[in-house]
């Protein structure tokens, strides 16, 4: 494959002289250099690219249009719920009191913001049905460590730490190794032929060294964890926490609590439910939510009311596990989730859901016949088909990702669960039309009909991107992991 | 492709026992539903392995997955080959992408491994 270059680097546009903004001569005089010490002194140039403020712009929205975003067309990636983000959230997060706001500015300049976390976590907890949480860590990963963190707290309180949590072969990549961050051994159980956790199997492994059972409930192939209840109380039964990864909130809102069957721990992912950007327009946010047991565990500052209902940051938790992030979390990302619940309302919450599900199950039954769908369980808000019906061609799972690029749609979560081989783990989200789902439908039809007749469109695709297929092994195996600074810069 | 002379596990290595020592690899299946290999990772030579427990892992362009020792012992020679090519694995898995040789300790352990018969069933030929 030959390198095709299609938008240079800003560092190779950059013109000496050319400036995106003209400032007056300074009239304050030179530093005087020699307080620096010398090895902290840059001689050199500072090598910043050159360029006027219409280059700048053209760069960028030209990279915008080679790149696939929601912004642009359906992004049906399964466990990450790419629904349309309101652009009423960026104006609210874009307003100078929260922007511009110093995150050490506390007291009567900072209390709008304080307000705003308040609220945001009063509302978090309503919908899941918990009592206490923190809005400290930036992204689902650093949730589940967080949690897992509070349990080992818990745990540690009562005299022993306990060594497992368990956990299916389902699970988010990011369980195992959160579970091992936080010192303790994962512990793997088969998922049933339905899709659900095998209750004997758990039976068999919990004991008083479980120290948490860790699920995502719809699990990763969208299905409903139907036994929920009665795992809690096996779990319980042993002295040990039950775990919600809430990657698949968007199934329950306004329809199932996970604190009301059970969980005492999850974390959210703001930035896929509550429709803040991710996928590279992040940052993320994580909270964690929990049942008041574990309360007192949680990172500070938690954000609590006074006696007069006034929210301030709270220190003084001898059991907390300590601070996790910076400042106090990613707060324009919290604003964002604020704006978008409190248009919803509960009622628009439920919707949300009811939607998400309606949407998937249309998009399912209208491919059905065309790919494979390994576990029998009815799915929710996802659903993981497989391109096992189209091996015979010698067609795999990549070959109809790529060649939905040119249909003009994302791929579906392509290899994951790894229990289902091919997998193309498929989430529309509540915010595409039925228009719009019968395209991708459409698309995923037509590609299996080609998939018969000319498997090698499909090896070949994509072919209307302006990058086709990609050399990945390649990429894998050569890495090149900075871009190479020319000696004139 | 399941070779008639070569001892496997339900985890897709095979093994070619000659002695006391046992040469590992993967299946041709296995590297087939891999997928493009880009990284290998083993056991040292001089480390000691144990029967059905990891000995190190594989990582192709879409997952990463455990490698587990066959059969225990202690690890006498690794193919350097993988270190810059493993490639070789994809093309070649039964011959030049052989993995690791093992020094046995206990020779009736072979009789926790599947037979090549046993061994296209699991696989579906």
């Amino acid at each position: 494959m030959t390198t095709k270059i299609i938008e240079k680097t800003v560092f190779e546009l950059s013109r000496p002289g050319l400036t995106g903004a003209s400032l007056p001569t300074t009239d304050v005089p030179e530093a005087d250099r020699s307080v620096i010490p010398g090895r902290m002194r840059r001689e050199g140039k500072i090598g910043l690219p050159e360029l006027a403020e219409v280059d700048v712009m053209r760069h960028f929205v030209k990279l915008s249009t080679l790149n696939h975003h929601v912004d642009k067309g359906l992004y049906p990636l399964g466990s990450c719920t790419m629904k349309y983000n309101p652009k009423v959230d960026e104006d609210a997060a874009a307003l100078t009191g929260f922007a511009s706001l110093h995150p050490f500015a506390l007291g009567g300049f900072s209390g709008g913001a304080v307000e705003v976390m308040a609220q945001l976590g009063e509302m978090l907890c309503g919908i899941v049905s918990h009592d206490a949480i923190t809005l400290q860590p930036a992204a689902g990963a650093h949730g589940e460590f967080t949690g897992l963190l509070v349990i080992r707290a818990y745990h540690e309180k009562n005299g022993n730490p306990r060594r497992d949590v368990i956990l299916p072969d389902s699970a988010h990549g990011t369980n195992p190794a959160s579970i091992v961050f936080s010192g303790y051994k994962p512990v793997q159980i088969k998922s049933g032929p339905d899709g659900l956790v095998d209750i004997d199997a758990l039976k068999n492994i919990l004991s008083t060294e479980t120290a948490a059972v860790m699920l995502t409930n719809p699990n990763t192939l969208g299905i409903f964890e139907r036994d929920v209840k009665e795992i809690a109380a096996m779990v319980h039964g042993v002295g040990a926490q039950l775990y919600m990864d809430g990657a698949n909130l968007n199934a329950l809102m306004g329809i199932v609590s996970p604190g009301d069957i059970g969980f005492d721990v999850m974390h959210f992912n703001l930035h896929k439910t509550f429709s803040t950007p991710h996928g590279g327009g992040g940052p993320g946010s994580g909270p964690v939510s929990v049942k008041e047991h574990l309360a007192p565990f949680l990172p500070v500052p938690v954000v609590v009311r006074d006696e007069n209902n006034e929210p301030f940051f709270d220190w003084d938790r001898p059991d907390s596990i300590g601070k996790i992030s910076g400042f106090w979390g990613n707060f324009l990302v919290m604003v964002k989730a604020w704006v978008y619940l409190r248009m919803l309302g509960s009622e628009g919450l439920r919707e949300v859901s009811e939607w998400a599900v309606l949407n998937s199950n249309y998009l399912l039954s209208r491919i059905q016949d065309y790919y494979g769908l390994k576990y029998s369980g009815t799915p929710m808000h996802e659903f993981v088909a497989d391109a096992t019906t189209l091996k015979e061609y010698g067609i795999r799972n990549i070959d109809v990702a790529k060649r939905l690029l040119d249909y003009g749609f994302h791929a579906p979560t392509m290899s994951f669960p790894l229990i289902v081989p091919d997998a193309l783990m498929t989430e529309p989200t509540e915010t595409e039309s039925k228009a719009s789902l019968d395209a991708f439908a459409d698309a995923m039809i037509k590609i299996a009909k080609e998939a018969a007749e000319n498997p090698e469109l499909l090896h070949r695709a994509p072919v209307t991107t302006p990058i086709g297929r990609l050399d990945e092994a390649k990429a894998a195996r050569t890495k090149v992991l900075r871009w190479p600074i020319p000696d004139d810069l | 492709m399941v070779p008639d002379k070569l001892k496997y596990t339900k985890e897709h290595e095979w093994v070619d026992v000659d002695g006391d020592i046992a040469i590992v690899g993967i299946t041709d299946y296995a590297q087939g539903e891999l997928g493009d290999i880009v990284y290998v990772e083993l056991s040292n030579v001089g480390e000691k392995v144990t029967q059905f427990e990891s000995m190190g892992t594989i990582e192709a362009v879409k997952a990463v997955s455990d490698i587990y020792a066959p059969l225990s012992g202690e690890v006498v020679e690794v193919n350097a080959v993988l270190e810059t090519a493993p490639e070789v694995v994809n093309r070649d898995p039964y011959g030049d992408g052989w993995f690791i040789k093992i020094k046995l300790d206990d020779i009736a352990e072979i009789d926790n491994l599947i037979s090549p018969q046993e061994y296209k069933e699991l696989i579906g030929e």
